[in-house]
């Protein structure tokens, strides 16, 4: 399979628009968000998609969708993603873990009907879930600048570079199909923007800057995530 | 003789730790989420988004087991040291509001989900811990409930909430920093007074 002019293209403009972005004057507040200025009005462009296309597409999907085909939906792609967190913790060197994901694809991509149903966790088999963000981040590349993207959100520098690896071994994307990968992306993308939906109050009655408020959350939750839940406890002063 | 001896051995053993298990951290947090969950899963008016009935809930039930005084302090930072005791009650005042909304918000988005509590070996010497539990959830990764509690006394407060790696409480440092060098400590109390109100007009 060769890689998708669109792949390329994304991976072009990512690439730009760090250089771009390099290039932007701006407020220095934050030591990890140097490109504040261009990462708000990124921010800013998304709020908009979201208020206007996004959100209403995904909170109409909620209140059609009954609850089990919105499980089936998660479950499906989350057995697809399930391999590739098999990968990364191969590359992360946890094998245990790996042989665990490995085992609960073949479980759900069978008894679980093409991964409709997640028996493997009933069978205690946990779901992890790890990309390749990670896998650097446990190699030890640094997280590197913050960026928020149209579209796809709060990435680090580094997670931007996994993001880029993701989508271009991500099954989805290799879909032969054309019509058929856009719907099953699309139908992916509305599915997880609507099992956020929650969230949406919780942020925007708690926060105050709605924007810093998602970076330092999105740092702290990346920072937890590579230390597999577990990361050492910074000492706080006051 | 010897057997009467091993029974009474192993009676004071047992009653021993089960009276330690309930003045342990964890047990203290599985008690408090159980009580909790127990009403929640009964009460519809909560799960169809009665925040009002929520908070309720929260302010009997968990309230008494979080020491405000601390998070606010750890959410203000370095300034905390320059807020007068005047300014520090109200700021603790305003932000146990705040906090008490989000975590009856979050309540009311209780669908199925059940909590797991993952074992921890907490030192008995221990004053600072920090207590792991685990949203399961149909179809989905766990999601990761912390927190972070201080022996005071002979009782253990919360001081800390962490989702999924995110503290409720440090993840205001920012902007609460940014407040105070824009308009000092009275903005800050004045910014989050004015929060209170507005989520308590518009969606009561």
């Amino acid at each position: 399979m060769k890689p998708q002019l669109s792949r390329r293209l994304s991976a072009y403009v990512c690439a730009t628009a760090i250089t771009v972005a390099s290039g932007c004057a701006s407020t220095n507040n934050d030591p990890a968000d140097p490109f504040e200025g261009f990462n708000r009005a990124m921010f800013a462009v998304n709020e908009g998609l979201d208020t206007v296309a996004i959100k209403p597409v995904a909170q109409g999907y909620d209140a059609v969708t009954p609850l089990p085909v919105k499980v089936g939906v998660g479950n499906f792609f989350g057995n697809i993603w399930d391999s590739w967190t098999a990968i990364n913790n191969l590359l992360q060197g946890k094998g245990g873990d790996a042989l665990s994901d490995v085992g609960r694809v073949l479980i759900n991509s069978t008894i679980g009907i093409g991964g409709v149903f997640d028996v493997a966790s009933e069978m205690g088999l946990t779901k992890h879930s790890e990309e390749f963000g990670q896998t650097l981040g446990k190699w030890g590349v640094p997280d590197g600048p913050y960026f928020y993207w149209p579209l796809i959100g709060p990435r680090t520098t580094r997670d931007t570079f996994g993001w880029m690896v993701d989508t271009y071994y991500d099954p989805v994307w290799r879909v032969d199909n054309i019509p058929l990968r856009n719907s099953l992306v699309a139908v992916r993308y509305v599915d997880l923007r609507a099992s956020v939906l929650p969230t949406d109050k919780v942020i925007e009655e708690a926060a105050f800057d709605k924007y810093s408020y998602i970076r330092d959350a999105y740092l702290q939750h990346r920072r937890n995530e590579i230390f597999d839940g577990d990361p050492p406890r910074i000492p706080l002063d006051y | 003789m010897k057997y009467l001896l091993s029974l009474f051995f192993a009676l004071t053993v047992l009653s021993g730790s089960a009276w330690a298990q309930q003045g342990s951290p964890d047990a203290l947090v599985q008690k408090v989420t159980d009580d909790v969950l127990t009403i929640v899963r009964q009460d519809k008016d909560i799960q169809s988004g009665d925040t009002r009935k929520a908070i309720k809930l929260v302010e009997t039930k968990v309230l008494p087991y979080f020491d405000f005084h601390r998070m606010t302090a750890l959410a203000v930072g370095r300034n905390w040291s320059k807020a007068t005791p005047e300014q520090k009650k109200r700021l603790a005042e305003e932000f146990k509001k705040l906090l008490v909304r989000t975590y009856s918000n979050a309540l009311t988005s209780y669908k199925d989900q059940t909590i797991t509590y993952r074992p921890s070996k907490i030192d008995a010497a221990e004053t600072d811990v920090v207590v792991k539990t685990e949203i399961v959830q149909p179809g989905s990764k766990p999601v990761q409930l912390s927190y972070a509690l201080e022996k005071q006394g002979d009782g253990w407060k919360v001081y800390d909430v962490i989702v999924a790696g995110v503290s409720l409480v440090t993840n205001y440092r920012g902007s609460f920093a940014q407040e105070v060098r824009n308009k000092g400590i009275d903005g800050l109390i004045q910014m989050l007074s004015e929060r209170n109100t507005q989520l308590e007009t518009s969606n009561p």
